[in-house]
């Protein structure tokens, strides 16, 4: 059987949030390994520190303790703009609430990290259109996000995520807002993004429906990682929830 | 272009609250222009002081009379090129409400020193011929609607008696600098009726204006020509033709710091409203610019976008600003007639205008950039429910 080496090395990682006087452990001292082309799931009850440590992996905030490695670099080690600089190279970003800018149509929000290359405008174009086409909305180009439902809106954010070509795609509980039917869609559209082009996704959910289109399920409670939680029994955790 | 596209739609998204901004800063430059102009007006004969010109002017006070006789001896004096004099006679025009600057004044050499009142050569020529005759700038020809040869009276109140003039030409400045609102005429026509009734004020002028062979010889022949009327009864006091009209200018001095004082707190005032609402844009965009920054964009970029959002809102209110004034400045000047004679909105009002919305916009954005820039991601990401 072939091994396919980590993208993501999760090593030790603790946070704590203060409130007030006291301090909050939110993350314990975790270690994971996810590999490439894994298409994983985060479970866990409200507070479990999911969506916490997604945002570690995805460089948008910062453990207390730990490394974490993406592709051998450590990002913990990297300074705010260095860490900017790498989140436009490497991560897509895919929100529960979409987080379109309103001002822009569907082809400028996913043009939006496409400014930060250094690609033509011609380019830029052509690499937002093949994106859009990916995630089935080529003739909704010209909408705003005001004009789109919120699938369709989902698929631009998704469409955003993929078109600098990340190495990993991180999305927070992205059915989270969607009518059942359109959270299927999105749900099919990640697996396929996952199986046909091999794409790295990490997601956070609360729903086990989405939970179950990924390959792998780790199951976060208080801040720990309970490896001895299945995705069924994961499954019936949340359900629990 | 695409960023530039992005900070349009942004500071049109609350297209009230940017329309009554821009009003407001417009209103503001508007008020900073016209309030400028009228303390430049103030500057205007400072403006257009020639530097080889010198007044001599009785040292104990402006009011006091010099002798005619003086003249001669003052065209001696090595570095004067040509000598006149002038008188300010104060003669009122049918109503005291009338008021506009009336001088006799030996017109000919006037004339040969002060070549930025244009006469044409045929009314010229009339003038100097007629000792009775008078010029009258065009703006106060406009204001009374006179032409060549109406007749003009004039009720003396320095100079007691009705003094009739006979208007020989209408003059126009060299520039846009100069007075149009003068009446100059002959004082030998006064002089001789004075020679008739009070001998005793006649042969007697207001100031001489000296003129100099080389502006680096103000100081020198100034020196020369007071030193000469040391022990006379009537010493003099020999200065540039700038520090004399400053010297009127420091009269309303508390007036034009009054001015400039306003003109400063109708910026601060703007700066007030322009921050609060680049702080409110901020603050109801503190999660899009975190999810600016989850894609990669920096602080400087995140900054870039306050900022020029902010630059945009205060230029385009600045310029509305000052298109709208040139018309308020001609309103102005409508209704104060020949009270500020010299009255336009020069290039650097304008560009003084554009440059306090630069600087308006970029201390407007200074705590908003902070706040966009500072606020951690994860609780920008938090505030978009």
């Amino acid at each position: 059987m072939e091994v396919t080496p980590p993208i993501v090395e999760i090593i030790d990682i603790s946070k704590s949030y203060r409130r007030g006087s006291q301090v909050v452990p939110v993350l314990k001292n975790i270690t994971f390994f996810i590999p490439q082309g894994e298409f994983i799931a985060l479970m866990g009850p409200s507070g479990s520190g999911k969506t916490t440590l997604l945002n570690i992996i995805a460089g948008i905030d910062r453990p207390d303790n730990g490394t974490i490695k993406v592709a051998g670099l450590d990002i913990t080690a990297l300074s705010e703009s260095e860490l900017a600089d790498w989140r436009a190279e490497h991560v897509g970003f895919v929100f529960q609430f979409y987080n379109l800018i309103p001002v822009l149509n569907a082809l400028e929000n996913v043009e939006l990290p496409l400014l930060l290359t250094g690609l033509s405008k011609k380019q830029r174009r052509e690499h937002c259109e093949v994106a859009l086409r990916v995630v089935g909305l080529a003739d909704r180009m010209d909408h705003y996000p005001g004009e789109l439902s919120g699938g369709q809106q989902q698929r631009v954010a998704i469409a955003r995520a993929i078109v600098t070509d990340p190495t990993i795609i991180v999305a927070d509980e992205p059915t989270g807002d969607l009518d059942r039917k359109s959270a299927e869609e999105i749900m099919e559209l990640l697996e396929r993004l996952n199986l046909e082009s091999g794409k790295t996704i990490i997601m956070v959910t609360h729903d086990p429906r989405a939970a179950k289109k990924a390959r792998t399920i780790r199951y976060l409670d208080k801040g720990v990682l309970n490896n001895d939680v299945l995705i069924e029994a994961a499954y019936k955790e949340c359900l629990k929830t | 272009m695409f960023l530039l596209k992005l900070l349009i739609r942004n500071a049109l998204r609350h297209k009230l609250r940017t329309f009554l901004t821009v009003l407001s800063v417009a209103v503001a430059v508007l008020a900073y222009c016209l309030l400028q102009t009228v303390i430049d007006a103030w500057y205007s004969g400072v403006r257009i002081s020639s530097s080889t010109r010198l007044i001599t002017r009785n040292a104990g006070s402006l009011i006091l009379p010099l002798p005619m006789s003086y003249r001669e001896k003052i065209r001696q004096v090595d570095g004067v090129k040509n000598v006149s004099f002038g008188v300010f006679f104060g003669g009122v025009y049918i109503d005291e409400k009338n008021f506009f600057p009336n001088f006799g004044g030996e017109v000919k050499t006037f004339l040969e020193i002060y070549p930025e009142y244009v006469l044409t050569p045929e009314d010229k020529e009339e003038f100097l011929k007629d000792k009775r005759s008078a010029i009258a700038g065009q703006k106060l020809a406009n204001q009374f609607s006179w032409k060549k040869g109406d007749k003009i009276i004039l009720k003396g109140t320095i100079y007691p008696g009705q003094w009739e003039f006979v208007i020989k030409g209408i003059y126009k400045g060299r520039d846009r600098n100069v007075d149009e609102t003068r009446f100059f005429f002959h004082w030998d026509y006064i002089n001789e009726q004075l020679k008739k009734m009070q001998s005793t004020r006649a042969d007697h002028i207001g100031f001489y204006i000296v003129e100099i062979t080389a502006p680096e010889l103000a100081a020198v022949v100034s020196e020369r020509i007071d030193s000469m009327f040391k022990n006379s009864i009537a010493q003099t006091h020999t200065e540039t033709e700038k520090a004399f009209q400053l010297g009127f200018v420091s009269m309303s001095d508390s007036i034009i710091m009054a001015l400039s004082a306003v003109s400063y707190i109708v910026i601060m005032i703007i700066l007030a409203v322009v921050a609060n609402t680049i702080n409110m844009s901020t603050r109801e965009r503190i999660g899009e610019y975190a999810v600016f920054k989850t894609l990669g964009f920096g602080g400087l970029k995140i900054g870039g976008l306050i900022l020029g959002e902010s630059l945009i809102i205060t230029t385009v209110g600045s310029m509305l600003g000052i298109v709208l004034s040139f018309p308020a400045a001609e309103v102005f000047k409508e209704k104060v007639g020949t009270t500020i004679p010299v009255f336009y909105i020069t290039g650097n009002t304008i560009l003084e205008g554009l440059f306090i919305s630069v600087i308006v916009g970029l201390l407007a954005s200074i705590i908003p950039i902070y706040r966009g820039v500072r606020t951690p991601i994860v609780e920008g990401l938090r505030r978009i429910v």
